[in-house]
């Protein structure tokens, strides 16, 4: 795939928004700004980027909670999540999510899983009433390879499969669901024959490589909006940092942490862009300097933002009807 | 109300049900019905007998043997403008689906800051006595009316089997309806125009004033026997059918609990940390000084219910123990 210099800054853009919003974000935590887990993308930016470039405003989306750079790809602001991070009202979730649970009904972002796998039912439901309602649009669900192990997964496909249900199974394989490695916990680590065991269409995709998570998602999607069932991608692709702030990362090498960095897919990208001639170096340092001023600005929001009074702390459990308790 | 009374019918509490799916099936194109055998099976309990050939495959959809997946779809769906009902074949399999229920239905709508309405109701049947053993006898009402996020319903006369599906439907919010399996045989009058009820308030189900028996669901029939027998050695006793277990309408409770002032509690679930704990606790914190003898409390034994006849039934709350209790608060 060729993308034209329009498309090329596009994803650039988008990749490095979200390396910078998650280098920040690291920051702030180690601050004390931000608590709770914090699970950063860095290093699978291509994948949320790539993908959301073939998606259409009517798809929905669900995500995981490693999801902030699904969020941002998905056209979330950088401050809506960052005072959602900082526990303040005027956060994407109003500040009761937190960095697991992004959630934007306007965007249909449906979040924001921290139980692994539990999006996948939700991802099946969710297009079925679109099948069931005639409206054009799919879901689409981000999961890693560990989800794969969960018996959700498995009865998820088989729903899917089953009902013809215009789904897009996106499975982020970062080869270590936390430590677990997935040779250790898999007897047939080939993903995409598990989907093709309950006969839905598969494709496996280096997610390192920006243009190749499009084309494969566009294809899918393509796929899904004819009508033709789920379809599943497997991305093979790699976190940079620790499965999250805690993560001492005993079981892996830093040797081949630095061998896929070799692979950084915004490094790669713009070195070939560069090449290739879609884009000048020049429009690269714009990029970063834009980037920079919309986190600046996003940090200054979540400072700035408020702070929801404990008084209203039982609010949106239940929705309109009175509670007698 | 009506003013003009309509003629009843003859019914039992499993063809309310059904009739309650029907209508709201030919009521709100977003109303569809899945779960395990719902469809050509007819229901386990045959409640949805007939409602494939009525309504078709898409609305009355048979499922895998998935109970996660496919509680969770209806999630999804009612995520997604749908109002589905979700029939788990019993509570006993429920727990497969407890993560979706738990982690989804009940938060989603809160961890979002109130962007997203989960409009579900997800049936189950539930209850011991029909030696199922330790398995296929669980009471798990009072456990899912521990979360937040969730209203729990437990209809035990044929107008609340008629009437508490509809408003269910029609409430934003998830609703567990659990069905005692030992009521749906039970037979009785309901009026022919009879439609939805309120599911907010507990009901007085027989009037008295020495002493307050709190139930619900499928102790409902036996608290009424123990009432009867209690009438014939002159003491009155008023029957509260919870009706709903969360929220707890503790107004109606403590208004009989003021004219009565004592108090037993019938609940199927296991003692140790019951709906019947919270309701005592709750008389403590809110009534204490009404109480004019301890509150006694028939639930389970604190077992797994056995397969023998006689051992299940001492394991369960019996019209006998009631009436020893209800006895020992008037002593």
């Amino acid at each position: 795939m060729t993308p034209d210099p329009m498309l090329a800054r596009n994803l650039l853009h988008q990749m490095v928004r979200i390396r910078r919003f998650e280098e920040k974000s690291a920051e702030l935590y180690s601050a004390g700004k931000i608590r709770g887990f914090l699970h950063l993308y860095i290093g699978e930016e291509a994948v949320a980027v790539g993908v959301m470039q073939a998606l259409q405003p009517q798809d929905a989306v669900f995500a995981t909670y490693r999801e902030h750079g699904h969020a941002l790809a998905r056209g979330l602001s950088a401050g809506a999540i960052m005072a959602e991070m900082y526990g303040k009202v005027e956060g994407c979730s109003h500040g009761r999510g937190g960095s697991m649970h992004l959630f934007d009904a306007a965007a249909k972002f449906y979040g924001g899983n921290a139980i692994v796998g539990g999006g996948l039912p939700l991802t099946v439901g969710y297009a079925l009433a679109q099948k069931m309602q005639q409206r054009s649009g799919l879901a689409a669900c981000f999961f890693g390879e560990g989800a794969i192990a969960e018996g959700e997964f498995h009865e998820s496909m088989n729903l899917a499969a089953l009902w013809n249900v215009p789904a897009l199974f996106l499975c982020e394989n970062n080869l270590y669901a936390m430590g677990t490695a997935l040779e250790r916990s898999e007897a047939d680590t080939n993903l995409v024959e598990k989907a093709a065991s309950y006969r839905m269409a598969g494709k496996s995709v280096d997610g390192m490589d920006v243009l190749a998570v499009l084309e494969a998602a566009q294809q899918a999607a393509q796929f899904v909006r004819a009508g033709n069932g789920p379809y599943f991608l497997e991305f093979r692709t790699y976190r940079f940092r620790a499965h999250s702030m805690f993560d001492p990362e005993l079981y892996r090498s830093k040797a081949e942490v630095e061998r896929w960095k070799q692979r950084c897919p915004i490094a790669g990208f713009s070195a070939r862009a560069i090449s290739e001639g879609w884009l000048t170096s020049e429009t690269i340092a714009a990029i970063e300097t834009e980037v920079a001023y919309e986190i600046a600005q996003a940090v200054e929001f979540a400072e700035a933002g408020t702070l929801e009074p404990v008084e209203t702390l039982t609010r949106d459990v239940y929705t309109a009807r009175a509670q007698t308790e | 109300m009506n003013a003009v009374t309509a003629p009843a019918i003859t019914t039992t509490y499993r063809e309310a049900l059904r009739m309650a799916l029907r209508e709201a099936l030919q009521r709100d194109p977003r109303v569809f019905l899945m779960g395990e055998d719902v469809g050509r099976y007819g229901g386990t309990y045959a409640v949805s007998k007939g409602l494939l050939e009525e309504f078709g495959e898409e609305r009355i959809r048979d499922t895998p043997l998935s109970e996660s997946a496919f509680v969770g779809a209806g999630i999804g769906a009612a995520l997604n403008g749908m109002l589905p009902v979700v029939e788990v074949m019993t509570c006993n399999f429920s727990l497969l689906a407890l993560d979706q229920i738990l982690n989804n239905a009940a938060t989603l709508r809160h961890m979002s800051g109130g962007q997203f309405n989960i409009p579900l109701v997800i049936r189950m049947a539930t209850g011991a006595g029909r030696q199922l053993a330790a398995q296929h006898s669980h009471s798990f009402e009072g456990w899912y009316a521990h979360i937040p996020g969730i209203r729990v319903v437990t209809p035990a006369t044929l107008e609340d089997a008629r009437g508490m599906l509809w408003t269910a439907l029609m409430d934003p919010d998830p609703v567990i309806m659990f069905e005692n399996a030992l009521l749906y045989n039970l037979e009785g009058e309901l009026a022919a125009d009879a439609g939805a009820v309120d599911i907010d308030r507990a009901a007085v189900r027989r009037a008295g004033s020495d002493l307050t028996l709190v139930t619900y669901g499928g102790s409902l029939p036996k608290t009424l026997q123990a009432a009867e027998r209690l009438a014939a050695q002159n003491i009155s006793a008023e029957v509260i059918d919870l009706r709903t277990l969360r929220p707890l309408d503790m107004t109606t409770v403590l208004a009989s609990l003021a004219k009565t002032h004592r108090m037993v509690i019938i609940d199927e679930g296991w003692k140790s940390g019951s709906l019947a704990a919270e309701i005592m606790a709750r008389v403590m914190e809110q009534a204490f000084y009404e109480l004019d003898a301890p509150i006694e409390r028939v639930c389970s034994a604190e077992v797994p219910i056995p397969y023998a006849r006689h051992l299940e039934q001492a394991a369960i709350p019996q019209v006998e123990t009631i009436l020893a209790a209800a006895l020992r608060t008037v002593k």
